[in-house]
């Protein structure tokens, strides 16, 4: 099935049409309602009327993580407050949150997308849906639900945390699909298996996004749970889950390419690479009215394939993540750079400034383990002033990555001193 | 008196311990009574040497960090009750004992390693009551 057959099958000739038109109209809008990009469009002696179309677009200039951490928290809106319907957050660099806002037809848009998503995977109103991405500052949960409602399914807005409820219901309700994290699906495999719910449950489709899994994980849900499962894929920067997703045939995700023109980048040079090369993903959002964003680096490094797929749509599509260009971590789904647990350690005297991060994957579930080692100032002959201490930075951790941790205090000068570049980050999870 | 007690931290790891104590062990400093403190995650070694000085200085050669801490070791009678009456003071006191571990030598004196919230306070309460407290040096030679 195909949600938007005109949009996801035109041909390659009309699809760079209406981006070019898109592109222009854009580039005007946020020339006139965003000083940020219009000061930076200045800075290179760029007018609205230089970009005549999606040729173009090389000549503006990219927008970063930092750009939107520096104009916190509406800097970047290209429209009032009065047009905001609602507000999204992820997690930033240094603690300050990523803000985005919505106005009313970008929630449509949102929902549309997440449909053609939701709708590759073989969700049809007919099947029962349980939503079991985290809801609220974090889009996940709010965007799968809108998306689904919009396909007129049964929506059931688990949110997350309750694993033995979301079992019961699945069995009980006879749930047929489900959105989450893959890690988390694989968790609620487990539970089901361990109450013997695995062959009453009526599960046939999966949709899992925001944090990277492997094929090896794929292959795992799809032959523990018998279901078809799919790649969702999005950032709240750019709008959220529906930015593209994989269809049957898995041959990498094809994206909303109406609403989000894609680029690979060259990590080095940043000129665009030829199709089927790897580099860093930038998104630019051709209809976004909140907070459009114009060659958007996302740090995420893949490559894209513009050749039909056997499924029908024409649309672009990106391989499986390779990697990322920055040392952002996605930790049960949440953004985590080591940057935030560097600063938020600078604020405990007791400790050095060195730090290991140590994450894995114990039952399919993302743990972090921060390492830190004492200050000789503080040593002491009393446990419970250690244990103390572990209490007070597991909850300085928690309230700057808004993640709990497990903390470990190490020996004094046990941790790798940096020669050069510092290692902070153990993943032991193999995620590329 | 207080005695320089030698504390470790040390990682809950295999072999961990064993290299400790033959720093200790190879440059002659005699371990004279010990306790370690465990959690799942690390260990307090304490350890009451006959040359804490030197016990530090060869740990710390040797990549090992320690602390060196003023304890009292008090000397009471062999005798069953002894200590429990000695506590029942300090506690009269509103002092806590963080943590104690003892050695008893084949006669009739035991020692006993204390660490106490307020050890000039127990400290004035074995002078008080004249309960002796000496020295590592001291034990090392009985």
């Amino acid at each position: 099935m195909i949600w938007n057959q005109t949009k996801e099958c035109m041909s390659r000739d009309q699809m760079t049409a209406l981006q070019s038109a898109r592109l222009v109209k854009l580039v005007d809008y946020m020339y006139h309602n965003v000083e940020f990009y219009r000061k930076k469009m200045q800075a290179v002696d760029l007018m609205p009327g230089d970009i005549k179309g999606i040729e173009d677009i090389v000549k503006l200039p990219f927008t970063t993580k930092d750009d939107l951490r520096d104009n916190y928290p509406f800097g970047l809106f290209a429209v009032p407050n009065s047009e905001i319907v609602r507000i999204h957050a992820s997690s930033g660099t240094t603690g300050k949150a990523t803000v985005v806002g919505y106005t009313r037809k970008d929630l449509d848009v949102w929902a549309e997308c997440v449909a053609r998503c939701m709708t590759m995977a073989g969700v049809t109103k007919d099947d029962i849906i349980q939503v079991a991405y985290g809801y609220g500052l974090f889009t996940g949960g709010l965007g799968a639900h809108d998306g689904a409602q919009k396909i007129g399914a049964t929506v059931v807005p688990m949110s997350t945390g309750n694993s033995k409820k979301l079992t019961t219901m699945m069995v009980d309700f006879g749930a047929t699909a489900i959105a989450c994290t893959p890690s988390y699906l694989l968790h609620i495999s487990e539970v089901l298996a361990s109450e013997g719910l695995l062959d009453q449950i009526k599960l046939k489709y999966a949709i899992c996004g925001a944090e990277p899994w492997t094929e090896k994980m794929h292959h795992e849900i799809e032959t523990r749970l018998n279901i078809k499962a799919f790649d969702i894929y999005g950032l709240s920067e750019i709008m959220g889950p529906g930015v593209a997703c994989d269809c049957e045939y898995h041959r990498g995700l094809h994206v909303c390419e109406d609403h989000f023109y894609p680029e690979i980048l060259n990590t080095a040079t940043l000129s665009p690479v030829a199709d089927g090369e790897t580099g860093e993903l930038a998104f630019t959002t051709l209809t976004k009215e909140g907070i459009p964003l114009i060659r958007y680096r996302t740090k995420d490094l893949t490559s894209i394939d513009r050749t039909p797929c056997e499924c029908g749509r024409t649309s672009a599509r990106i391989s499986r993540f390779k990697g990322r260009v920055d040392d952002m971590l996605i930790i049960r789904g949440v953004n985590v750079f080591p940057s935030q647990v560097e600063a938020a350690l600078v604020e405990v005297e007791e400790v050095t400034p060195h730090y290991m991060m140590i994450v894995d994957r114990v039952n399919n579930l993302d743990t972090l383990e921060v390492q830190v080692e004492l200050d000789q100032k503080y040593y002491t002959d009393e446990v419970r002033v250690i244990e103390a201490l572990t209490k007070k930075i597991g909850h300085v951790i928690q309230q700057a990555l808004g993640l709990s941790a497990k903390i470990k205090i190490v020996e004094p000068q046990s941790l790798v001193r940096s020669q050069g570049k510092a290692v902070h980050v153990i993943d032991n999870r193999k995620l590329y | 008196m207080f005695a320089k007690q030698l504390t470790v931290f040390i990682e809950n790891r295999a072999g961990r311990l064993s290299e400790v104590l033959s720093v200790l062990g190879d440059n002659n400093v005699n371990i004279l009574s010990q306790s370690l403190a465990d959690t799942t995650e690390f260990g307090l070694l304490r350890l009451i040497v006959d040359d804490p000085a030197l016990g530090k200085e060869k740990l710390s050669e040797n990549g090992f960090s320690s602390l060196l801490s003023d304890v009292s070791i008090i000397q009471i009678p062999h005798k069953a009750g002894s200590l429990q009456a000695l506590l029942k003071v300090i506690d009269q006191n509103g002092v806590n004992i963080e943590y104690m571990y003892g050695l008893s030598i084949k006669s009739d004196k035991a020692y006993i390693v204390l660490k106490a919230s307020d050890i000039e306070k127990v400290d004035k309460i074995f002078t008080d009551r004249g309960v002796r407290t000496i020295s590592c040096e001291e034990l090392a030679n009985i």
